[in-house]
């Protein structure tokens, strides 16, 4: 294992956040307070309470999920495209590292950006609503294994983009909508029960339904569902970025 | 492969190596091709002939499509990892991290490469390139020639054994081209191989220990460069006339004489590997034909020269 070689691209990774504190953190969160401004105290103070939750708290499992799957995607699609547009890849593809040392060195990163984020955005909700988390080790759990998984479907966008749109459609026309859809804002049981149905083809649902429930017990599915979901989409592209690696699919001539 | 017989070996060897690309182009035929450990090999050849398909083959970039070569004695495919890091690439493209700096660039080379932090080896390669003073600048605020040190410097980073120069020096000014083939000498005083491709062919004559010519992806000559001069170089002696001559005498017909065009000039060509150049002999039946002269210079032919007819050679 070529340990010097992840701490390396690790630590590379890490100062460009720093070095783009703006874009990575402060931008991130200033979104999400707006939520919580819009939708927390102006509407939520005039809305129910949701499984016995108030508005304001219910949404912010919601909304942590939101920045968390974009910010991963973002982070890792770009950490990965950028020296493949700048021509800077050489450098990877020509060294001692195999695919599971740059998956840690990106992935890792990436997820650790994004899990800062998070609990970044947890401490600002702190001064709009107030929360409680009951499963707490269950909740850092969720947000681990949701960083590193959604990291590493942006590493997969960021390998196949051969431009800047291409690493922006799916973030922007797919993990956007299923998460506005995907009960970030609302219970899926509030939904007409066809489509219920079919908002259980949504993946999203299972992430952000197993991480409310570890901040109030309440759910929309079952958290073990959520749980092997996300295993399962994990598996998926671990599998997928083996392959591109092996292949050299989009990376060797 | 053991340690002791990987150091015996050539340290590049290139066995059967073809690249056809999945646009059906074939860069590389059946390349065999030893490097020897130590020495400064140039790949000549012109654009598009296949020199830097078969560096990233090399160096893992680019797939081969058959073949094998090995790195140090390990398979570049197989045993990936300890052939990569004996081995250093400055690519001809001036790719750079434009955000970072050069300090963190190069270090950052140095630990991908699976090396430990070490502060003094790259404080000492960037105080060798002249860029000790930059190290905190971001590489964009750098002029190219800068660029292309700080890539030299994230090649050597990692103390490779074989260093890979494609196209070094281009776009590169005068001086800062010196200072680079002093740093190749001094490299290679150290025992680090060194492969340069280059445009500039007297730059493989001044520095090369052998040269290859690849054109059209095929290798047309691999030769220790003193005897590629000898076998394919030519050598010429100028006369200047004392007056002009109308034609050459019937008398000196059989000699390798041409005269210029303005009849002041006679040049006499001949081999350098011939036991007799033929000089005397020639300068006493011109003495006979009461031709005189009065100046002489001899020339050789460049390696240019010689690389161009290699080139054309293979064309016709």
């Amino acid at each position: 294992m070529n340990v010097h070689a992840i701490a390396a691209i690790y630590r590379f990774e890490m100062a460009r956040t720093f070095r783009t504190l703006t874009q990575s953190i402060a931008s991130p969160v200033l979104s999400t307070s707006l939520y919580f401004i819009v939708f927390g105290t102006a509407i939520g103070s005039r809305m129910g309470q949701i499984g016995g939750v108030s508005y304001g708290a219910f949404i912010i499992p919601g909304l942590i999920m939101l920045s968390l799957l974009n910010e991963s995607i973002s982070n890792a699609s770009f950490g990965i495209y950028l020296p493949k547009w700048s021509g800077t890849i050489y450098e990877l593809l020509s060294a001692p590292v195999s695919a599971i040392e740059a998956i840690l060195g990106y992935v890792g990163a990436a997820a650790t950006k994004s899990v800062l984020l998070g609990i970044l955005i947890l401490v600002t909700a702190r001064f709009f609503v107030p929360y409680h988390i009951e499963h707490p080790f269950v909740m850092v759990g969720f947000l681990v294994l949701t960083a590193a998984t959604f990291s590493l479907f942006g590493f997969i966008i960021g390998l196949w983009a051969d431009d800047f749109q291409k690493l922006q459609v799916i973030p922007l026309m797919v993990v956007t909508p299923l998460t506005f859809l995907g009960g970030a804002f609302y219970s899926i049981s509030m939904l007409p029960p066809l489509w219920q149905k079919i908002a259980l083809f949504n993946p999203v649902v299972y992430l952000i339904s197993g991480f409310r429930w570890s901040f109030y017990g309440v759910s929309d599915v079952s958290v073990g569902i959520s749980l092997v979901a996300t295993f399962g989409f994990l598996l998926a592209c671990v599998a997928v970025v083996w392959w591109i690696f092996r292949t050299g699919w989009k990376l060797r001539s | 492969m053991h340690a002791e017989a990987a150091h015996a070996g050539p340290v590049v060897s290139i066995k059967g190596v073809g690249k056809t690309y999945k646009s059906g182009h074939t860069a590389l035929k059946n390349i065999d091709l030893d490097i020897r450990r130590g020495e400064i090999f140039a790949l000549l050849g012109p654009n598009g002939a296949g020199k830097t398909t078969l560096i990233g083959i090399i160096c893992g970039i680019v797939r081969p499509t058959s073949g094998t070569v090995t790195a140090d004695g390990f398979d570049v495919l197989t045993d990936f990892r300890r052939a990569r890091e004996a081995i250093g690439l400055v690519p001809q493209e001036l790719s750079t991290d434009a955000f970072e700096t050069v300090w963190s660039s190069v270090s950052f080379s140095r630990g991908l490469f699976g090396k430990p932090r070490d502060n003094a080896h790259i404080e000492k390669v960037l105080r060798g390139l002249s860029l000790w003073d930059k190290k905190d600048a971001k590489i964009m605020t750098l002029s190219g020639g800068m660029k292309r040190r700080v890539l030299i410097a994230k090649a050597l980073a990692h103390e490779p054994r074989i260093l890979f120069l494609d196209e070094p020096t281009a776009g590169v000014d005068v001086e800062l081209r010196h200072d680079m083939w002093e740093m190749v000498r001094a490299l290679r005083e150290t025992g680090v191989t060194v492969i340069l491709t280059t445009h500039y062919i007297e730059e493989a004559e001044d520095m090369a220990d052998r040269i290859g010519v690849i054109n059209k992806g095929e290798l047309i000559l691999v030769e220790d460069k003193a005897t590629l001069m000898r076998k394919l170089g030519k050598k010429q002696l100028t006369l200047t006339l004392q007056a002009p001559l109308e034609a050459i005498p019937e008398a000196l017909a059989d000699l390798p004489l041409t005269l210029a065009d303005d009849r002041h000039c006679l040049t006499y060509t001949f081999d350098t590997q011939a036991e007799e150049t033929g000089i005397a002999a020639l300068l006493r039946r011109l003495n006979e034909q009461g031709i005189d002269f009065k100046d002489l210079k001899s020339e050789e032919s460049s390696l240019e020269d010689i690389f161009v007819s290699l080139v054309h050679g293979a064309r016709a």
